[in-house]
């Protein structure tokens, strides 16, 4: 170790119950350098940086700062030793103004906002922000508090900077600007790790490069010898030859199209630009992207519960051969057409099951409105709920354990189970296998392999690319709401899929 | 007759300041502690308990020293709903229980820790009446300032006032300067509306919360006491206490979590309280429809709040949510 390292981990684990989040992670910064920690999402990038700032304490390993052991108990510990973060979800207070929210937390004599307010222009000046001290947070746009939590880490003095995904949010022109201030920060001898999966931007700001990998460190490279589909490599790792039957989709029909379609969220972001694709029968149609590039926001829209700006989702029948449009249906309506559509939410607690009923009652969720008596019937839930737990090796003492006691693996099997139980002709299934071990995932891909023999048009989004062109008939690519490839699942290549996923679009999606 | 009902509704306004201030300071946290009518209700009964050991002390209750006739009930009260504020921070911050059903259990209990000790004095005294009396502690808590009487009605809407009174106004305000203008407010602030961003600020989260709400309660407790002190006149007559820690709640959202608001609100929720005995000839169901008025009032004030959407104006936004650094 020279002395010019700023801080150093060695052997960094950290687990949230049974989830590693991190597993024996060691690297290192220097002083006037800036160190990209690149990983796909759940590489564990925030978990370790969280470590570093003092929100999480590591189980295992050692922190090195200025070539001595520390143990960092709290975030104020942290700014103590000249640490601070940047988080994704900015920790601002809405209803103080800028000054409120900067001095925030720091003792320094007699509390004088005008003094302080001085201080911070200082700050500003030396490093070009400019920060509208009349606004309070909740007026202001991202890009604003983004400069704001940036002031507000260098006033406290901190000589270690770290930035979680602050360019997810930006428009190019802001991310040029913030580029521009972090390279100045680096001359002026500041340590920066900055977070992103945006492979282009690593090359551009970095000085090296350190890669994460389901929560493992692979390595580092210095930036000058590294490229984009090394990196890529080394961020999704080496081809783990994968055992998924895939059969040829049998007598394809049309039966999902969508035709360019455009949403907006509640801040009048686009959230899904010009989307357009069709979905077969008997054919497993995979989505991959970045998470939060729309792929949500994709399945809300087909089922109802996402309004849609313009375009249209025709769904083409297969019992009556009619055509019928989507768009603008709510849900319930889209049921009583006939289409059916089962939805695997990607929470799957919040929005699937209702943790604290049993695993009866959670069937009957879908089943509530069938029969004319004012009572129940609870013995087809019932035979449902004993039927899934048998057919797919549910691990719960009965069909009364409320399903929140249930393992992830267990409860994402009965809501697969309970969406398959409902015969549906198009079954979208978000992560269906997040935070699932190997088996508890393969049961689940085979379920939706069964449902493609059938005939179903399965629309499956997943995070793991292997999985995706094992398991895919055909890679549907998005990326900042845009669609920018449609890939056949038995010829792709795992690195040019994610340069695809990474690929630059305009606007990024944070354009309004 | 004016002068009397400003009066009236000033002393009956200030056990609601001492609730809502006290609860202001909680809610600011984000503890919302609906268990403020307990706390008050456990204060006052503390602080009766106290004066009843000291008065019944003396053979001659002109024997009494005035300094500690007036020092035992308050160090009592202080006591009794200081270990409410440590029970409910206790259960909501270190324990993550409900903070919603924590406060009601609190309120259960307090009411009836209140009733079970009252009803117990007043079986020792072998009184005829439900209720004990402690003229002699309340005339002391009851002093007011000795050129009043001289003033006319000016002294009688101004100086007429026990000493608790004047300190209730006095710490609306100081309770004020120090959220708005003071560091600790800040960090107080900041605690309530956003706990995460806090503890990265480096603020101790769990310390303010505990402070907070420890104060507050003690502030809520001097209610009770004052509404027994001095409004009741010593007497103590279970469930007397009514509604106000109630009243006290709703004060909060009317003064929109600002205690300079609150003083004068308390004393508009008291006028509306005892409006009914200053209108002639009507009759007790009509009454009851006047008492309803304080809390007509707050629903108007939340429907006129909600529709203008003023940030500002809005209770701390992690008002009700138990903070866990580590969560994901």
């Amino acid at each position: 170790m020279t002395n010019n390292t700023a801080i150093e981990l060695r052997n960094l684990t950290k687990t949230f119950g049974k989830v590693v989040a991190n597993k024996n992670i060691s690297l290192s910064v220097n002083k006037g350098e800036i160190l990209s920690v690149l990983g796909e999402n759940g590489s564990g990038k925030t978990t370790l940086m969280n470590m570093i700032a003092g929100i999480y304490f590591p189980d295992e390993g050692q922190i090195f700062v200025d070539g001595k052991e520390v143990s960092i108990t709290s975030p104020k510990h942290a700014y103590d030793l000249k640490i601070g973060m940047i988080h994704q979800h900015f920790k601002l207070v809405d209803i103080f103004n800028a000054v409120e929210n900067i001095v925030l937390g720091i003792d320094e004599g007699s509390y004088n906002l005008k003094a302080a307010t001085a201080k911070i222009k200082e700050t500003c000046d030396k490093y070009g922000f400019e920060i509208d001290f009349s606004k309070k947070i909740y007026e202001m746009s991202v890009s604003e508090k983004q400069t704001v939590e940036i002031v507000k880490v260098l006033y406290r003095g901190a000589d270690i900077l770290i930035l979680d995904e602050p360019t997810a949010v930006l428009t190019p022109q802001e991310i040029d600007k913030l580029f521009n201030v972090l390279r100045k920060m680096r001359d002026d001898g500041k340590a920066i790790i900055i977070i992103t999966h945006k492979l282009y931007e690593v090359l551009e700001i970095s000085d090296r490069i350190a890669v994460l990998r389901k929560g493992e460190y692979i390595g580092t490279v210095n930036t000058a010898d590294a490229n984009e589909s090394m990196l890529t490599e080394m961020m999704v790792g080496e081809k783990i030859s994968l055992n998924i039957q895939r059969s040829e989709p049998v007598n394809p029909t049309e039966r999902l199209t969508v035709k360019n379609v455009n949403c907006y969220n509640r801040d009048g972001a686009k959230i899904l630009d010009n989307i357009s694709f069709s979905a077969y029968s008997g054919e497993i149609l995979g989505i991959a992207g970045i998470s939060g590039s729309g792929q949500r926001e994709l399945l809300e829209a087909i089922a109802g519960l996402q309004k849609i700006h313009d375009g249209d989702i025709v769904y083409n029948n297969p019992k009556t051969g009619k055509s019928d449009n989507l768009r603008d249906k709510t849900p319930m309506q889209i049921r009583e057409l006939g289409v059916r559509l089962s939805f695997v939410p990607e929470d799957r607690l919040g929005m699937g099951l209702v943790g604290n009923m049993d695993i009866t009652d959670n069937m009957m969720l879908r089943s509530y409105r069938k029969g004319h008596s004012m009572f129940l019937k609870r013995k087809e839930p019932k035979d449902l709920a004993e039927k899934i737990i048998k057919d797919l090796q549910v691990v719960t003492p009965d069909t009364k354990t409320p399903v929140r006691r249930l393992s992830g693996g267990n409860v994402q099997k009965v809501l697969v189970g309970r969406e398959i139980a409902s015969s549906p002709t198009v079954l979208m299934a978000a992560y269906p296998v997040r935070g699932l071990d190997i088996n508890s995932s393969y049961t689940i891909y085979n379920l939706l392999n069964g449902q493609k023999e059938k005939g179903v048009a399965v629309i499956f989004v997943g995070e793991d690319l292997d999985v995706l062109i094992e398991l895919c008939d055909r890679i549907l690519v998005i990326s900042g709401g845009k669609v920018t490839g449609i890939l056949d699942g038995r010829t792709a290549k795992k690195e040019e899929i994610g340069l695809l996923m990474t690929k630059k679009t305009n606007g990024d999606g944070g354009e309004r | 007759m004016i002068a009397s009902f400003i009066q009236r509704a000033v002393m009956q306004g200030i056990p609601l300041l001492f609730g809502s201030t006290g609860e202001i300071i909680t809610e600011k946290s984000g503890n919302l502690n609906l268990g403020i009518p307990g706390v008050m209700y456990v204060g006052g009964i503390s602080g009766v308990i106290g004066a009843f050991m000291y008065e019944q002390s003396f053979e001659d209750k002109a024997d009494m020293n005035p300094f500690l006739a007036v020092l035992i009930p308050l160090l009592c009260c202080v006591f009794g709903s200081l270990v409410m504020g440590l029970i409910y921070s206790f259960l909501t911050t270190t324990l993550r229980a409900n903070q919603n059903v924590t406060g009601l259990a609190l309120t259960t209990f307090g009411t009836g820790f209140g009733n079970f000790f009252g009803g117990s004095l007043i079986k020792i005294t072998n009184s005829d009446i439900p209720s004990i009396t402690l003229s002699s502690t309340s005339a002391y808590f009851s002093k007011t300032l000795p050129f009043a009487d001289n003033l006319g009605w000016v002294g009688q809407v101004f100086f007429s006032y026990s000493f608790l009174a004047y300190f209730a106004i006095i710490l609306a305000l100081f309770v004020s300067f120090v959220l708005k203008r003071t560091r600790v407010g800040l960090n107080l602030r900041a605690v309530g509306e956003n706990p995460a961003t806090a503890d990265a600020a480096g603020i101790k989260v769990i310390l303010n919360k505990y402070a907070a709400t420890c104060i507050g309660s003690v502030i809520a407790g001097l209610g009770g006491l004052y509404y027994v002190m001095d409004y009741a006149d010593g007497v103590w007559s279970n469930d007397g206490f009514g509604d106000r820690g109630w009243l006290a709640i709703a004060l909060v959202i009317f003064a929109l979590w600002k205690p300079k608001f609150s003083i004068l609100g308390s004393i508009l929720f008291g006028g509306l309280f005892i409006v009914h005995n200053y209108i002639p000839n009507i009759d007790v169901s009509t009454q009851e429809i006047f008492k309803m008025l304080p809390y007509a009032v707050t629903i108007l004030v939340l429907v006129i709040v909600s529709a203008r959407k003023k940030k500002e104006h809005q209770p701390p936004q992690s008002l009700g949510v138990t903070y866990f650094r580590e969560e994901r």
